[in-house]
């Protein structure tokens, strides 16, 4: 293990429980190097977490840390937020925490803009239970409760983010992982609420029934279905069937919302005690 | 010496206690500087090959990868 990041490790803990090529620990070690570059202490930052595979993330890290419950990380972030506007608050979350059973917190967070990094680790499917299709599992892939394939439509988490009203929207893959790392520190660094999608592979439960059988099988189809944002946006939607954007989406400053609370008790504060 | 043996000047350290032998750093190496021992566990064949470009320390899901710095040498 690299020295820089031994002690962000609950090194007990490991070797972790995520399955050979499951590229969880590739976003958890790009999370780590760009809260490194950044100095972020230990005891300044509080990771939060749902449930699922990636929700696991938070009990390797030697941090101050929340497992909490299946879809809420976002609500016990926005208490830690609103009690301590000082910490750096993230969010580890997957796409089925996210956007199914946590999906109205996700809305609301990002309309309050309030100063939390959600990095959502993108693998398609519920991988823990069983590899149940999820919101952003493809049109047409396999999973277990989709033999024939999925018929549904899958979520573009990023522009429902967008049009909520982040500060920050980003997305990126565990095959470009520089990048992903760039695009975690932005987020890291930006006032608002920032989200970033991490692409990542479920090589048991999703690539195995989609043609992709090995882990590196999963990271070339990351590499193929990839297109950076600059070239997307020269293409036709035709061009784009099967492919996935990758990239920053919004970059922008808006009030944030603990800052505005705050403001707001320091207009009433003569209000307040005085019977 | 045995090749899945750590050896002091390897560019590359892979530690077998961490690796569950994904494959992903030999595929994806740009000098092909790692290979695969009986267990599938990545191993270092060809260190005098190796640019440092840290892609399979940064792509290895089990953190079981350093590539050391010159520096560290």
């Amino acid at each position: 293990m690299n020295t820089h990041l031994r002690k962000y490790f609950r090194q007990e803990h490991l070797p972790h429980i995520w399955c050979p090529g499951c590229g969880n620990g590739i976003v958890t070690a790009a999370i780590l190097r760009a809260l490194d570059r950044l100095g972020w202490e230990k005891d300044r930052t509080v990771f939060v977490s749902g449930i699922g595979c990636s929700s696991r993330a938070p009990g390797y890290l030697d941090f101050n840390t929340l497992h909490t419950t299946h879809g809420r990380a976002l609500v016990f972030a926005t208490g830690v937020k609103v009690a301590h506007p000082n910490l750096n608050v993230v969010v580890i979350t997957g796409d089925g925490d996210a956007s199914a059973i946590g999906g109205n917190h996700l809305i609301h967070a990002a309309r309050r803009n309030i100063d939390i990094t959600t990095i959502c680790f993108n693998n398609s499917i519920y991988g823990m239970t069983g590899g149940q299709y999820s919101p952003l599992s493809p049109t047409d892939s396999v999973a277990s409760t989709a033999p024939f394939g999925n018929t549904d439509r899958s979520f573009d988490l990023c522009r429902l983010v967008e049009a909520a009203g982040a500060s920050y929207v980003a997305r990126g893959t565990t095959y470009h992982v520089t990048p992903l790392t760039k695009l975690i520190e932005r987020g890291f660094e930006k006032r608002g609420f920032s989200f970033v999608e991490a692409i990542t592979a479920c090589p048991v439960y999703f690539g195995r029934r989609n043609k992709m059988r090995t882990p590196v099988e999963m990271l070339e189809w990351q590499k193929d279905a990839a297109v950076p944002i600059t070239r997307a946006q020269k293409m036709d939607p035709e061009e784009l069937a099967g492919k996935f954007v990758i990239g920053t989406f919004v970059d922008i400053d808006m009030p944030e919302y603990t800052e505005s609370y705050e403001r707001l008790l320091r207009e009433h504060a003569s209000d307040r005690g005085g019977g | 010496m045995s090749s899945s043996e750590v050896r002091a000047e390897d560019p590359v350290v892979v530690d077998r206690h961490l690796c569950k032998a994904c494959g992903i750093c030999i595929a994806f190496c740009p000098k092909s500087v790692l290979g695969a021992d009986g267990d599938g566990i990545a191993i270092v064949e060809r260190p005098d090959e190796c640019i440092r470009c840290r892609m399979c320390e940064f792509r290895c899901p089990d953190f079981a990868i350093v590539v050391r710095s010159e520096e560290d040498e």
